[in-house]
């Protein structure tokens, strides 16, 4: 049998390069043995990315894009449909946990470096897929057509009002004068079938690329400077089957986490499905507290900081912006936040913290003292990016091992 | 193949040459992929005038008609309203409307209409587009403690006072838009048409 499989195999890779590919990017990408808990969150990303292009796919079945129609089939999904309610929340939920593993995923770069040379294009391939996702996730959360879709769509198209041509170019991304079902219709496209090419698209590029230079580790060294006599990275593991299945186990704990909120708060407690959209949009009247879902919380908290219209969306877009420079901002020799000096520790955890913080305020009423919260939150995320070119002037940092400590 | 005798300059022209005649071409045909994003005929024909009555509205009440898919807010503004409008202008971001372009000519003036007592707005904030919500009572509010009636925005705070203009400390920069009107006869406002444009 082995030898007629052998022989299959090999007629195969005469004329495709599986058997190569394979070896290249599984049983033969050496991934550092010491990798912990924040080394899930890439492999969830990819779960939650599959989960949402199986469930979009069935609830297009079952969706009419359209301004008259929209609201009504959403709720033949939830009532009619048979599973139709499963799928939808499975769709729903899976936004949430998509953002949930992405900023998590984010923040182990963040903690370890892993943006630093040689990494920059894993990086940026990365924020790409993030700022594609932000994309996606809005014109989905129009989709079914409620206040909250309306009203979002309303808020976060006028924000192209303060570029030059503003108004030719709203009226240009809506197809109306107003927020109507031309654009229902047009995000929907996008939705189902631009933006998730794109995403894939990218998201092939961030692999090609990490497994160009090779996994990074929580203590930022360079596994390949120390090599056995058959070149292979001491301190590294084939990727199958060492990682993927010690990745099962993370995703396991992760899905039974996923699943909880799926079956017993779908809703999130108006954090993933805002109660104002459970009305049909209305573009009369807006509702008494409009607020993003949390996975924009952050930004849309910078936002509303400042008190200038123009100054604010400029702070907004520069909040994202300034991550994609990230990997030349951070001038420290070493990679991992275990070897930099103190303040740049204490910092990279306030960071962290001020995030979660912001993406609280943004779905917050805007009071005079959130307000005020919200605006020294601004200046401590925005000091970050200040304080990363400036702390190797100030800062020693701890030497670095030059194998990997921990692992297994 | 053999390079020998290319002639490397006439290459590059012919290469050049066909790259930019493909790139000219991509253009051309971008046209109307770009354009087909614009308002279809259909939703510009969708933009008549909408005709409002006025009579029923009592002092100091508010009603909103719908123009072009917008809420329009119409105020019949009291005596008392009206002279404390007069005293907020240091607290405003454009009390003597600077911004020519945030209503037509006949409402360039004082109490930014045409007669004192009805106050016809569009209810979009010129912030990001939310309908403002309307309180016009003179009391504290959670959102201004000084608060003198006008409109607040849910969405991100800004405030308005009963003139549609902006407060400073307002998200938003401008004033609020007054639509072109006219008054058909003495109780029944025309918004989307006005002199210049009938």
């Amino acid at each position: 049998m082995s030898q007629n499989t052998n022989k299959i195999m090999a007629w195969i890779d005469d004329r495709l390069p599986v058997t190569q590919t394979y070896e290249k990017h599984m049983s033969k990408y050496y991934a550092p043995k010491n990798f912990n808990f924040w080394y899930f969150f890439g492999v969830l990303s990819m779960l939650m990315l599959v989960n949402q292009i199986l469930t979009g796919i069935w609830l297009t079945m079952q969706f009419t894009p359209s301004a008259e129609a929209a609201f009504a089939s959403v709720e033949y999904i939830m009532r009619d449909v048979e599973w139709g309610w499963l799928i939808r929340y499975m769709h729903s939920t899976g936004a949430t946990f998509f953002f949930v593993a992405v900023y998590l995923h984010m923040m182990r770069a963040v903690l370890y470096g892993s943006y630093q040379k040689p990494r920059e294009l894993i990086w940026i391939f990365g924020m790409l897929i993030y700022l594609a996702l932000m994309a996606e996730a809005f014109m989905g959360y129009v989709l079914p057509w409620g206040q909250m879709s309306y009203w979002g769509a309303q808020v976060i198209i006028s924000l192209f009002s303060v570029m030059p041509y503003g108004d030719l170019l709203t009226e240009w991304i809506r197809g109306d004068f107003l927020i109507s079902g031309a654009t229902l219709n047009r995000f929907f496209a996008l939705h189902v079938v631009a933006v998730p090419l794109v995403i894939v698209a990218l998201v092939v590029m961030h692999l090609l690329a990490l497994h160009e230079v090779g996994s990074n580790n929580p203590d930022g060294v360079d596994i390949k400077k120390h090599k056995d006599e058959n070149g292979k990275p001491l301190d590294g593991i084939p990727f199958h089957p060492y990682y993927t299945v010690h990745d099962l186990v993370g995703i396991v704990v992760f899905l039974m986490v996923f699943c909880t909120v799926l079956f017993f708060f779908p809703e999130g407690n108006g954090f993933m499905l805002e109660y104002a959209n459970f009305e049909p949009a209305n573009g009369l009247k807006t509702p008494e507290h409009i607020a993003p879902v949390w996975y924009f919380g952050a930004f849309y908290a910078i936002l509303r900081a400042v008190p200038d219209k123009l100054l604010g969306v400029i702070a907004m877009g520069a909040a994202i912006a300034v991550l994609f420079v990230l990997p030349w901002l951070d001038r420290s020799p070493v990679r991992s936040w275990r070897y930099k000096g103190l303040l740049s520790r204490i910092y990279i955890v306030i960071f962290g913290f001020n995030f979660v913080l912001l993406t609280w305020l943004g779905t917050q009423p805007a009071t005079e003292t959130l307000t005020l919260i919200a605006q020294i939150a601004s200046v401590i995320y925005f000091g970050w990016f200040v304080f990363l070119p400036l702390a190797p002037m100030f800062e020693k940092t701890k030497p670095v091992p030059e194998r990997v400590t921990g692992g297994h | 193949m053999s390079q020998d005798g290319v002639n490397k300059a006439r290459r590059t022209l012919l290469v050049g040459a066909t790259a930019g005649v493909g790139a000219v071409g991509a253009g051309f045909l971008a046209v109307p992929f770009v354009k087909s994003w614009m308002p279809s005929e259909k939703a510009k024909a969708a933009g008549a005038p909408a005709k409002i009555d006025v009579s029923k509205v009592e002092a100091g009440a508010m009603i909103t008609a719908e123009w072009r898919g917008k809420p329009v807010y119409v105020v019949r503004r009291t005596q008392a309203m009206l002279e404390e409008l007069g005293n907020l202008a240091d607290r405003l971001k454009d009390p003597a409307n600077g911004n020519k372009a945030q209503q037509p000519g006949y409402a360039d003036n004082e109490f930014r209409s045409r007669k004192p007592e009805i106050m016809v707005v569009l209810g979009v904030c010129t912030h990001l587009g939310c309908a403002p919500k309307y309180f016009p009572e003179v009391k504290p509010e959670q959102f201004d403690p000084n608060w003198k009636g006008g409109w607040f925005c849910p969405c991100h705070g800004s405030r308005f006072d009963l003139s549609g203009r902006v407060f400073q400390g307002s998200p938003a920069s401008d004033n609020l838009v007054i639509p072109p009107y006219m008054f058909e006869d003495d109780n029944v406002v025309v918004v989307g048409v006005d002199e210049e444009t009938a």
